[in-house]
């Protein structure tokens, strides 16, 4: 089979599964519906790997063509096309994979859900659309993805729909998100006015011969083209990759099902902004405003968002936290021009995240819907599984030497520290404490909900037991990607020519090769990250948790009271929300209310129409009688009349 | 085999004709005859007018079905019928519309049913002429008269305060038409006949131009409506019966905006041109602080009135930015895009909005209320309209893979070769058109059941999902596939854009 027909069945097998179990869900039943959506979703699984291994490992080429036309207007043709690389084919997997694992723990999470039907054939549209998202081979479909996958995230978070806090929630993501996608349509918008074109290979081949054009866009100032297209793209990656300022949706996304929290929220749709950056390194080489910019950002929520980390009592907050505070690291790398350590990362994330999240959910079903660590405890004695699943994923998280974290985010942490550009000496302070921090808020989770003492409800205490195959089957599969996952790639990916010409790096930005430089084996990459900063940062962190939360359990509070303030600002979120509530929310509807009032009703009603009106008052007492009905004989008698003016004055009439 | 028989003749008279029947039906017991005649009469009009996208030429910009009979011969006026690519789509949406309403109508109204139909069916013909009329005083004609039926469409069967609706309705068309009507008159002194092709080759001054750009400005902009003329249609739709504000938002918002394409740029250019700041400006009000206006109506009719009006402030962008593009260099594709934008946006915004309308009839019938206050928690007893709601609503919020885009996209993309703060301040559209639909989805459709009303509603009747099904099919068809429908505006389009771009002076 031709890669253009494989990567329609890639997409269309878990389309068909949506609308099958989407329109038809009353007639498939239950069985039905997971079946479908998994058959589509494992064809598709099967078949990305089939294109990575052709594509990645034998190295046998890839595809880049269109499908159908969308549409043309004047010399402008938009297509539907694929666009099939290394990075593509990369994405493909991870996307694929992970959706398969939480396709089958959906079968156990969702179990005695009435919207079984509706929720499958929701992931498996969302998997169809991110994978046209990533398969993308122009900026178009690129945008239709993107809103796509905005979409279906907005109908899962709000899938339980009763909930107001969940309708609220899925309401301000995908209102924040718009925001990101404003930016991001006026980006592609401004490619189409320098390029001419929204093709991704005409576009990356132009690029070079552009970097000295410029825009006009404050007065008569002169803005480089490149810094303003990859500004405003990146406007979009940072609502959908959830960057401060516009992290806000995310925490509150969490409203949604493990599930979805799992595939969506961490592993695929939130790293779509990154993955678009590494995408268009082309045009981000050419502006180093807008590198350095990204790695500000970057920075500022890999480290202020760990921090808010620590002081979440809702156990899936703090993967949340957590997810906004590795996207930073992600967004550090690429501002770095570190794209393939971003995609490096995005791909152990997927799996560990994904872990931790369904760890989660798996312990907030046998605790019958808790999810106040609080309230837990000593958990590792009843679900044994669920426990070294989560411990695994804890370790990859923070970056224990081995395991999949590590590998890529100590890329990450060296390319920072390699990088010449003015972000990263923000960067690389933020980096690097982060990884105290992230050592910290994961055990202070991984202590309070598998060890201590246990504080559970007593009548959840009863039915406590070990999640069904369903859900820890994926669990371990994920967990032991999550261990093994970086040993064989660390090298060709961060070092190697894995990517080949899918992303571009200018030379004198090429930190990834100064830091290979050292580099002798995975084996000797590891051992050396036992003596190095970051892994005794994770190891304060680490005791610093098990002294508060094992040791001192009281502590804890005792520190929150001490030093109130700082607290306080971690709790309310920094007041973002707050600001946001206040000014946008509240701000857009007195602005809306005013205009109404006062535009519409009093100026132009008020004074001109209805003084008009009252000018000629006597129409009015003409129109009255259309409730008589009289006018309306009248007005049919002069239809009928008009009606035979016209027949006779064509064919009887004077010309006739 | 197609050019030569009347097919737009039949689109226009099978419906008023067939309209009379049904009249002559009556009321009381026949009254189902009646509104299964007017189905039927709607369906063969509906049928009569797939030829006319059949058997259209694609690739020509002249006018295609022409029709030409002499009709008041001492003035030169002409029965002289013809669509191009620009018309033509208008009247496909016109029939298929029709249809709906009919189907929609065929067991909520009760009251005078066979008169309602019949109102539908006259109305239908005379939108019809009105698009394929390429005579002045034709054109007029059917301009005037089509207020009719949708005048008495509003009044009787409207809600309680339509005879102030009515009145305001009245009042603003009016004052445009008038003026319209001393354009023609000049334009006949001027080109020596009332044929609409004439006035197009005619060389007027500057002032001259100015003049009639703004007796035009004056009729089309009520229509469309543009702000400030534009608060006859919140009143309007939210006393109209469900399938006049249908009728209203679908298809009469359009006769203004076709107005700019047929008259306003071809016969005054260097006007249009020298006034295109005005037009840009209006529409970005229209879109910016409706967008506002929209957010805070506690009428579920009236939001969707408000959201119509930025919506077309669109159309009217994507037109008159073309002149700003036609200046810069390289920006001919650009213009295009702006014209075919606005055109795809009409179509688009008359399956959407017409949508839209008929989902607040379903619950209107139902609980006979248009307040969002009074629902909450629909989804819980209406699934599956829930599920259509949620489609059309994001259609409306312009999300990629419904047509509600396409227009959008192509007028953003357009403005930003123009200028960048036009697009910016358009695409404010993309969040503020998504919290004003999504938030009223949310209040309406989403949460508990919010009173006994709500947990008493039943789900969509067959007839309901024929009706909405029709419209998400034709939403999906467009957003996803729109080239069928560009390609058909492709030729008259550039056509416009040739014949603007050079002076009349």
């Amino acid at each position: 089979m031709s890669l253009r027909t494989l990567s329609l069945l890639i997409v269309l097998a878990p389309l068909a599964g949506a609308v099958v179990a989407g329109l038809f869900g009353r007639f498939v039943g239950r069985t039905g519906a997971h079946s479908v959506t998994i058959a589509g979703v494992a064809v598709s699984t099967v078949l990305s790997f089939f294109v990575f291994k052709t594509v990645v490992l034998d190295g046998a080429g890839g595809f880049d063509g269109p499908v159908y036309v969308w549409g043309e207007a004047g010399d402008l043709r938009l297509e539907i096309g694929f666009l099939i690389d290394e990075l593509s084919a990369t994405m493909m997997l991870v996307v694929s994979f992970v959706s398969l694992m939480i396709h089958v723990y959906t079968i156990g999470y969702m179990a005695h859900d009435p919207g079984y039907q509706r929720f499958f054939s929701y992931i498996s549209l969302f998997t169809f659309s991110m994978l046209m998202l990533v398969m993308a081979n122009n900026f178009l479909q690129l945008f239709f993805g993107w809103e796509a996958v905005g979409v279906v995230s907005y109908l899962l978070i709000g899938f339980w729909f009763k909930r107001e806090s969940a309708i609220q929630a899925n309401l301000k993501a995908f209102l924040v998100n718009r925001v990101g996608d404003l930016g991001f349509l006026l980006g592609i918008a401004a490619v189409l006015l320098v390029f001419g074109t929204l093709d991704y290979a005409s576009v990356f081949e132009a690029a070079p011969g552009r970097s000295g054009a410029t825009l006009n866009v404050v007065g008569t100032a002169e803005w480089s083209a490149m810094t303003v297209i990859c500004l405003l793209l990146f406007v979009g990656a940072m609502g959908k990759s959830a960057q401060v300022p516009l992290h806000v949706w995310l925490p509150d996304s969490m409203e949604g099902p493990t599930p979805i929290s799992a595939l969506i929220h961490a592993a695929t749709m939130v790293t779509a902004g990154i993955f678009m950056v590494a995408r268009m390194s082309p045009l981000f080489e050419l502006s180093e405003v807008a590198l350095n910019v990204v790695m500000v950002i970057g920075a500022l929520t890999a480290f202020f968002m760990g921090l808010l980390g620590i002081v979440q009592h809702d156990i899936k907050r703090v993967v949340a936290y957590s997810t906004l505070s590795q996207l930073g690291y992600m967004t550090v790398a690429l501002g770095a021009s570190a794209y393939a350590a971003a995609v490096f990362h995005l791909g152990t994330h997927a799996f560990f995240k994904a872990l931790l999240f369904l760890g989660a959910g798996s312990v907030i079903i046998a605790l019958h819907h808790e999810q106040d660590m609080r309230r837990m405890g000593g958990l590792w004695r009843h679900m044994p599984i669920t426990w070294l699943c989560s411990a695994a994923g804890t370790l990859a998280l923070i970056g224990f030497p081995g395991f999949s974290g590590f590998f890529s985010k100590d890329g990450i942490i060296e390319a920072v520290r390699h990088s010449e550009l003015a972000g990263a000496w923000v960067a690389y302070p933020a980096v690097l404490l982060g990884v105290f921090i992230t050592a910290l808020y994961s055990f202070r989770m991984y202590f309070l909900v598998f060890h201590g003492e246990e504080r559970v409800d007593p009548h959840a205490r009863e039915h406590l037991r070990e999640s069904p195959l369903v859900v820890t089957g994926p669990l371990v599969v994920l967990a032991f990607f999550s261990v093994v996952i970086g040993w064989p790639w660390v090298e060709p990916i961060l070092f190697g020519d894995y990517f080949g010409g899918a992303i571009v790096v200018a030379p004198e930005h090429d930190v990834l090769a100064r830091v290979g430089e050292g580099f002798a084996g995975a084996g000797a990459f590891a051992t050396h990250g036992f003596a190095a900063l970051p892994f005794w940062l994770a190891a304060a962190g680490a005791a610093v948790a098990w002294y508060l939360y094992i040791r001192e359990p009281g502590l804890p509070a005792r520190i929150a009271e001490r030093f109130r303030g700082a607290y306080r600002l971690l709790v309310n979120k920094y007041g973002f929300d707050d600001f946001y509530g206040a000014f946008f929310a509240g701000g857009t509807r007195r602005v809306g209310g005013l205009l109404w009032r006062l535009g519409d009703v009093r100026v132009i009603d008020g004074w001109i129409v209805n003084g008009s009106a009252r000018a000629v008052g006597r129409i009015a007492s003409v129109i009255r009688h259309v409730q008589t009905g009289l006018l309306y004989h009248y007005a049919f008698a002069m239809i009928l009349g008009l009606l035979a003016l016209m027949t006779w004055l064509l064919y009887g009439g004077p010309a006739g | 085999m197609f050019s030569d028989f009347p097919f737009l003749s039949l689109v226009i008279w099978v419906p008023i004709l067939g309209g009379v029947w049904v009249l002559l039906l009556g009321e009381e017991n026949r009254a189902r005859n009646a509104r299964f005649a007017a189905l039927v009469v709607s369906l063969v009009t509906f049928l009569v007018s797939i030829p006319l996208y059949a058997g259209f030429d694609g690739g020509t910009a002249a006018m295609q079905f022409v029709e030409k009979a002499p009709w008041i011969p001492a003035f030169r006026i002409h029965y002289h019928l013809g669509v191009d690519g620009i018309s033509m789509p208008l009247v496909l949406l016109t029939t298929f519309t029709t249809v709906l309403v009919v189907v929609a109508g065929q067991e909520t109204i009760r009251h005078r049913a066979s008169q309602y139909m019949a109102s539908f069916l006259i109305l239908e013909g005379l939108m019809v002429g009105a698009f394929s009329a390429l005579d002045a005083i034709l054109f007029y004609v059917f301009w005037e008269a089509l207020l009719v039926p949708m005048f008495l469409i509003i009044g009787i069967w409207g809600g309680e305060n339509r005879v102030y609706a009515t009145i305001k309705f009245f009042l603003y068309t009016f004052l445009g038409s008038v003026l319209m009507l001393v354009a023609f008159l000049y334009l006949y002194a001027e080109a020596g006949s009332f044929e609409i092709l004439d006035f197009h080759a005619v060389r007027l001054s500057l002032p001259a131009q100015i003049f009639i750009f703004l007796a035009f400005l004056a009729a089309f902009a009520v229509k469309v409506p543009m702000w400030p003329v534009h608060t006859w249609l919140p009143d309007a739709h939210v006393e109209a019966p469900t399938g006049g504000s249908v009728v209203l938002a679908a298809i009469m918002l359009k006769l203004g905006a076709y107005g700019f394409f047929r008259f306003s740029l071809p016969i005054a250019p260097d006007a249009s041109s020298e006034l295109d700041w005005l037009m840009i400006a209006l529409s970005l009000i229209a879109i910016v602080y409706i967008g506002f206006v929209a957010l805070v109506q506690p009428d579920m009719k009236k939001l969707i009135a408000y959201s119509s009006i930025s919506h077309m402030g669109f159309a009217t962008l994507g037109v008159f930015i073309a002149f700003t593009l036609l200046e810069t260099p390289d920006g001919r594709t650009s213009a295009i895009m702006g014209l075919e934008g606005a055109l795809v946006q009409l179509v688009s915004h008359g399956f959407i909005s017409g949508a839209l309308f008929l989902c607040v009839g379903v619950m209107y019938d139902r609980l006979h209320s248009r307040r969002i206050a009074d629902y909450g928690g629909v989804a819980n007893t209406m699934p599956v309209f829930a599920s259509f709601m949620m489609l059309f609503a994001l259609a409306n919020s312009g999300l990629p893979g419904t047509s509600g885009f396409v227009g959008e996209f192509l007028v953003i993309l357009g403005s930003f070769q123009a200028n960048v703060w036009i697009a910016l301040l358009a695409g404010l559209t993309l969040i503020l058109g998504a919290a004003y639909t999504l938030w009223m989805y949310k209040r309406v459709v989403f949460g508990e059941v919010a009173n006994e009303g709500v947990a008493g509603l039943s789900d969509l009747n067959p007839r309901e999902v024929i009706v909405l099904g029709a419209l998400a099919a034709a939403v999906l068809l467009i957003g996803l596939w729109p080239a069928p429908l560009l390609e058909v505006m492709g030729p008259s389009v550039e056509h416009l854009l040739d014949h603007v771009s050079r002076t009349k002076q």
